[in-house]
């Protein structure tokens, strides 16, 4: 996933002892190996970077010109009709709602459920627990998404559907919890809870890094002071990884706007020209269900390049969504040196 | 305030490990007690009995009695999280909580109770910067981190932080040990002071710190690496320091080991 970024967790978490590498000029000797291995850094660094220049540009390239043919606007309409050249008509407004809709409701559940099983893991759990706990919680992100997918719609959805239709009863004078008339439960709502199991170990994973790095003294100060163990994790635990949480929150968001394979399967699609509504337990598409569900019929370039917008809509949203967290990450750096 | 402290029989254990092995001792109230003697031999370790911090290591019990007053600190009723509250602990780096404003800092003993209203913060907050001798010089920025002031500031206001809650006893270890000449002179004359109200119970190691503030000073030691550390003997701080009872006092205060 592009959220993720290939950078190591380590990477995204200064400790207090994280040391600067020696990368002076006076570092590198000039001798063959050093010439040689500092070549080859350099070029993967070089090639990394080109690649994603020419991802961003070749998404620019094919987009523009559907854009540019677009008899609608494209920010906000909500049609979408692309199977005439000379009459393309196409907006991102409904897929940009569903898709920061179901993100938002992942986001929801998973940020507060992954800190608590981080505090558990690393505040409350005996120490032969913790291990396992953890690694039982990583195990979550090595599940394929498409599993997470099959096991929603065939699994999930059964069970929790009645939940969902007492809500609809209950709340449904609220226009986000108005009926959308969506059978079988295969909504935005569904679909949020799956997004938040999906990403719950990216944000348990780095909040468990950082509320570990807790310094003792911290730590000891507080108890000292006579605070229980939930008030030791308010004062000294909490504000010192805050920051850590709000990246983690970030790259699991990352992830969670991006997510294709789960969603496409679950969430019912809606017809064309269905009436506009807030209901989260409504069907949709999101952009990259919506590029996956018509994958199959890429075969006029202004079609393509119709669906191409709505992925670079979805590059410059995630790429938005990951500089945050870099931003974040980069003060709390500021304010423990 | 300020109360008497009656150890009898205690036996410190980390797990399986004995640290530390019969001390039995008496601190009177209203006076300071030194801790002296070389690096490892519990003398740390016993002072985190004394507000049952040790409990805060993995496998860290005690076997023994440690009376405050007629209270005993380890009946089987008696909450830890209280007996942190009543004795209070001043470490060896001074750790303000990072996040916090000097005012928070020391007003978050009096959170943890539940003190809301913000005159009697403002009013403990202030007598207890005076207390740690810091109000003059940081009451024109109180809401500044805590994390910004110099080591030595640190340090007396963590001192602030803990004798905010008015606790009976202030266990201090090492709290000079990362501070330079002039911050510690500082916070030595701060414990003089400080003496009139509170039972203060120091560790250090520099001899020199026991002699000046302490009335009462008591010599750890330990047979060898591994075996348990012991109090070998406690007494007026003249006495020690002018005619030790033990042979391995003498030899310590006197620089021959350790």
């Amino acid at each position: 996933m592009s959220s993720v970024t290939g950078v190591s967790i380590a990477d995204e978490l200064p400790g207090p002892d994280r040391r600067h590498t020696l990368g002076g000029d006076g570092a590198g000797t000039g001798r063959l190996g050093d010439r040689l291995f500092g070549g080859a850094a350099k070029g993967a660094g070089i090639f990394v970077i080109g690649l994603v220049s020419l991802v961003g540009a070749f998404l620019l390239w094919q987009a523009l010109p559907a854009i540019a043919d677009d008899k609608v606007n494209f920010l906000t309409s909500r049609e979408w009709s692309v199977d005439n050249a000379s009459n393309l008509r196409f907006g991102i407004l409904e897929l940009l709602w569903t898709t920061i809709a179901v993100s938002t409701i992942g986001m929801l559940i998973a940020v507060p459920v992954g800190v608590a099983v981080a505090l558990f893991i690393t505040q409350y759990a005996p120490t032969w627990l913790s291990r396992p706990a953890a690694n039982l919680v990583d195990l979550l992100a090595a599940v394929p998404s498409i599993v997470y997918g099959i096991w929603g719609l065939k699994t999930f959805v059964p069970v929790f559907d009645p939940v969902q239709s007492f809500l609809k009863d209950t709340l449904g004078w609220f226009p986000l919890f108005s009926d959308a008339g969506i059978s079988g439960g295969s909504t935005i709502l569904m679909v949020g809870i799956v997004l938040a199991i999906m990403v719950l170990p990216i944000v348990t994973a780095l909040s468990r890094e950082v509320f570990a790095q807790t310094p003792v003294t911290h730590t000891e100060g507080a108890l000292a002071l006579g605070a229980t163990k939930w008030e030791m994790i308010r004062v000294a635990v909490l504000p010192f990884g805050k920051a850590g949480v709000i990246s983690a929150a970030m790259l699991a968001l990352g992830r969670a706007l991006g997510e294709t394979i789960a969603v496409t399967i679950i969430l019912s699609t809606l017809a064309a020209g269905s009436d506009w509504t807030w209901s989260v337990f409504n069907g949709g598409e999101t952009f990259a269900s919506r590029i996956a569900n018509n994958a199959g019929e890429f075969d006029s370039p202004a079609k393509t390049g119709a669906f191409i917008a709505a992925g670079l809509v979805l590059f410059v949203l995630t790429f938005v969504v990951n500089a945050i967290a870099r931003i974040v990450i980069e003060r709390r750096k500021a304010f423990i040196e | 305030m300020a109360k008497r402290i009656d150890v009898s029989d205690l036996n410190v254990y980390y797990g399986a490990f004995k640290a530390v092995e019969g001390v039995t001792m008496t601190v009177e109230p209203r006076s300071v007690t030194a801790f002296i003697g070389p690096s490892g031999c519990g003398k740390s370790t016993f002072l985190r009995t004394l507000n049952r911090m040790h409990e805060v290591i993995p496998g860290g019990r005690v076997e023994g009695k440690v009376m405050l007053d007629d209270q005993d600190l380890y009946a089987s009723d008696v909450d830890p999280v209280a007996v942190r509250r009543t004795v209070g602990m001043v470490f060896q780096r001074p750790n303000p909580f990072p996040t916090m404003s000097i005012y928070d800092n020391v007003a978050a003993g009096l959170r943890l109770n539940g003190v809301k209203g913000k005159k009697k913060l403002d009013e403990v907050v202030e007598k207890s910067l005076n207390g740690a001798n810091l109000w003059n010089e940081v009451k024109d920025r109180l809401a500044k981190p805590g994390a910004g002031l110099s080591g030595g500031q640190q340090q007396r206001l963590c001192i602030a932080r803990a004798i905010a809650v008015e606790p009976q006893v202030l266990l201090m270890d090492e709290p000079c040990s990362a501070l330079d000449p002039i911050s510690t002179l500082a916070i030595e004359d701060l414990i003089s002071e400080l003496k009139s109200q509170y039972t203060i119970v120091i560790v250090t190691h520099n001899m020199q710190q026991a002699a000046r503030v302490s009335d009462q000073t008591a010599f750890f030691n330990l047979a060898a690496t591994g075996k348990p550390g012991k109090l070998v003997e406690v007494a007026d701080t003249q006495k020690i320091f002018n005619n030790p009872g033990v042979k391995a006092t003498e030899d310590y205060i006197s620089g021959r080991f350790g």
